[in-house]
């Protein structure tokens, strides 16, 4: 059991930096979800946090120990691949034991802590194949077997469900969640899939050009996002942003043709704002009903048990997330209605939340 | 691609065959000359129809040129030079690939050049350092004027001398001093995952470590296929052991053949010159049907 501690870390290669100082405390045992696009510096981070990558700025501590000059294996870290990185001309048994062999760990306790791995992972009677012979997701038990073995402070992983099918993915996922729940071992997992992300974090580190944009449990993540990037990107379809300015008596969206009228407070006349809705929040109505936007359909997606509709609010895209036993036609006309609360507000000048804003119905244009 | 076109099939067939018989054409008619009595294989032409003499001319071969040891010799320094180069090239490759240290593109290149120096290009130097390994140091000593002053100061003449003439080290090292194993390695190097050497570096495993337990054993296709190359590149060297053996003791198989072949006004004993050849012929061919699957999988396939 460990704790992290990050304190300003930056990352600069020759000339590009890719992370510009991040902050963030993992408690001990706590299971921390770092999301982002790719290229958005969070395996980069992590690999910091292994020791694979040289530090640029700033420090990483382990246990209150920075270990920004350790070597990895000082720093008491097991990290699982992506792509497994398992041995190719080991054996199961070789390659979960390997790292107990280079510790110099006597061949009989080796054998009883691989046969404890083995039997934790259910990989008993495959102990003896080479990985080549082995699914994806053996494959996938093998690189944890092999994390889990030298009893790490921290385990991280580097997208490792990623390459596998997605009935797999979701088996790996609760495994990869109870496994945790059993060894209570801090855990930093780095993906781009926010059901992953949602579904296995304690806590979620949402990352966007080597910048960490809001921490927070998924809960609060998704109920609050704190700027434009985490309202987007998290939860899908996104949500939906609509431009527009503040005025005296409200909200005038999208270059003045809808209005809301909401309380501004302390906000001067004539920022800029977006407001954004989820597609779950809104419910289609008739068109005309008092209180709700009227909008052009575009496309409906059927997902099984609901439906996405696509509509088009006077040329702005706009999508609608529904369950109801709706169908609407395409090029047909809905009512678009929604609750107040479910409004988030973000500053166009600098894309954070804005929480001044308490908002009312919205009124149909005049 | 599978095509069916019987005609196209047939005329590549014609083609292999005629290559196979262009190859196996000369080794045929060495063994049969190696049968033929002494007047048959001076008949013009000669006759196409093995003779009765083979055994009794391998045997002759085999005594004339004292074949035993010369066999023996021949095969310390092919397996020399192919264990040799399998190791240095597999440390050579392992250093450029894996780390980043100054003058690591200079080091690259001063491997990359011995490509264009072959040893028959650099011979009078290489034979000048094998007669005296130590000889450039003394050089180095002369031109500094280190040795001048030792001797001035202890009164000592510094002369330092190693030679290496007639001796299998001689014979090895000057032919393990290529880059062509480096680069088959450096290729192989580049195709193995990141990822597996970071997760050894997760799992502990220091740089010699990671050689020992992971790199080697994944490239042993190519250890194979380089050592088969590198047996039959020595076991085939002429000029070399030519040069640097003056004393019979150490002559190779190869050289030693110039013994059976017959002099201008001798005896013509072609069917003893052929039956030596077949006996010469015989060690590479063992090496080569007995490496086969791993040497061609090492050259083509990459293992994931």
């Amino acid at each position: 059991m460990a704790s992290i501690t990050i304190r300003d870390v930056k990352k600069s290669y020759a000339k590009s930096q890719v992370v510009h100082g991040v902050d963030l405390d993992i408690a001990s045992g706590e299971f921390v979800v770092i999301l982002g696009p790719s290229g958005c510096g969070k395996s980069t981070l992590l690999r910091m946090i292994a020791g694979l990558e040289d530090i640029s700025g700033g420090t990483i501590a382990i246990d209150g120990t920075v270990v920004n000059k350790l070597e990895p294996r000082e720093r008491g870290c097991a990290m699982v691949f992506q792509n497994y990185a398992l041995y190719p001309h080991m054996s199961v048994a070789q390659n979960i034991g390997y790292s107990l062999k280079v510790a110099g760990v006597p061949a009989a306790e080796r054998t009883q802590r691989i046969q404890a791995v083995a039997r934790t992972l259910e990989l008993e009677h495959l102990l003896d194949r080479k990985p080549m012979a082995l699914s994806g997701g053996q494959r996938q038990r093998v690189a944890m077997g092999r994390a889990m073995i030298r009893e790490p402070k921290v385990f991280l992983f580097d997208e490792p469900l990623s390459n596998l099918d997605a009935k797999l993915r979701v088996q790996m996922r609760s495994e990869i969640r109870k496994l945790h729940r059993r060894l209570n071992a801090t855990s930093v997992f780095v993906t781009h899939d926010q059901v992953e992300a949602m579904t296995l974090a304690d806590r979620l580190v949402v990352m966007n050009g080597g910048r960490v944009e809001q921490v927070g449990t998924p809960g609060e993540v998704y109920s609050r996002p704190a700027s434009r990037f985490v309202a987007t990107f998290v939860g899908a379809p996104a949500m939906n942003m609509l431009e527009g300015t503040v005025e005296l008596d409200g909200l005038s969206l999208l270059g003045g043709s809808r209005r809301l009228a909401v309380q501004r407070a302390g906000l001067a006349v004539g920022t800029q704002v977006a407001v954004g809705i989820r597609p779950e929040a809104v419910r289609l109505v008739a068109p005309g009903t008092a209180g709700a936007l009227d909008a052009t359909v575009d496309l409906v997606e059927e997902l099984g048990a609901g439906r996405v509709v696509y509509v088009d609010l006077d040329g702005a895209s706009f999508s609608v997330m529904t369950s109801e036993a709706v169908h609407p036609e395409p090029g047909s006309t809905v009512g678009l209605r929604f609750s107040p609360d479910d409004l988030h507000f973000f500053s166009s000048e600098t894309r954070t939340r804005l929480e001044v804003f308490k908002a009312s119905v919205p009124e149909p244009a005049l | 691609m599978v095509e069916r076109t019987p005609f196209l099939n047939f005329f590549t067939h014609v083609i292999l065959f005629v290559g196979f018989v262009l190859c196996i054409a000369p080794f045929v008619v060495v063994t049969i000359a190696a049968s033929h009595n002494l007047k048959d294989v001076n008949d013009v032409p000669m006759s196409l129809l093995p003779g009765s003499d083979f055994w009794l001319n391998i045997k002759t071969a085999w005594t004339t040129a004292d074949l035993g040891p010369k066999l023996l010799n021949s095969f310390i320094m092919a397996a020399g030079v192919a264990a040799g180069k399998v190791m240095i090239s597999a440390f050579t490759a392992f250093s450029i690939v894996y780390f980043r240290y100054p003058g690591r593109t200079f080091i690259f290149w001063l491997i990359f050049v011995t490509l264009m120096l072959p040893l028959e290009v650099r011979i009078v130097p290489t034979y000048a350092v094998v007669a005296n390994v130590l000889s450039p140091y003394q050089t180095i000593l002369d031109l500094t004027g280190l040795s001048w002053l030792v001797e001035k100061v202890s009164g000592v003449q510094v002369s330092l001398s190693l030679g290496l003439l007639n001796s299998y080290s001689g014979l090895i090292l000057p032919l393990i001093a290529t880059a062509t194993g480096t680069f088959l390695y450096r290729q192989f190097f580049l195709t193995v995952p990141d990822e597996l050497t970071e997760a050894a570096r997760m799992d502990g495993a220091g740089a010699l470590r990671f050689f020992i337990d992971i790199l080697l054993p994944l490239s042993r296709n190519n250890m194979a296929a380089l050592g088969t190359i590198m047996f039959l590149w020595a076991w085939n060297q002429y000029l070399w052991p030519l040069l640097i053996t003056t004393d019979q003791s150490h002559a190779t198989a190869v050289t030693e053949l110039k013994q059976l072949i017959p002099n201008v006004g001798g005896i013509p004993e072609w069917n003893i010159a052929m039956a030596g050849t077949l006996i010469v012929m015989l060690p590479p061919l063992i090496v080569v049907v007995a490496m086969q699957r791993w040497f061609v999988r090492g050259l083509i396939a990459t293992e994931k």
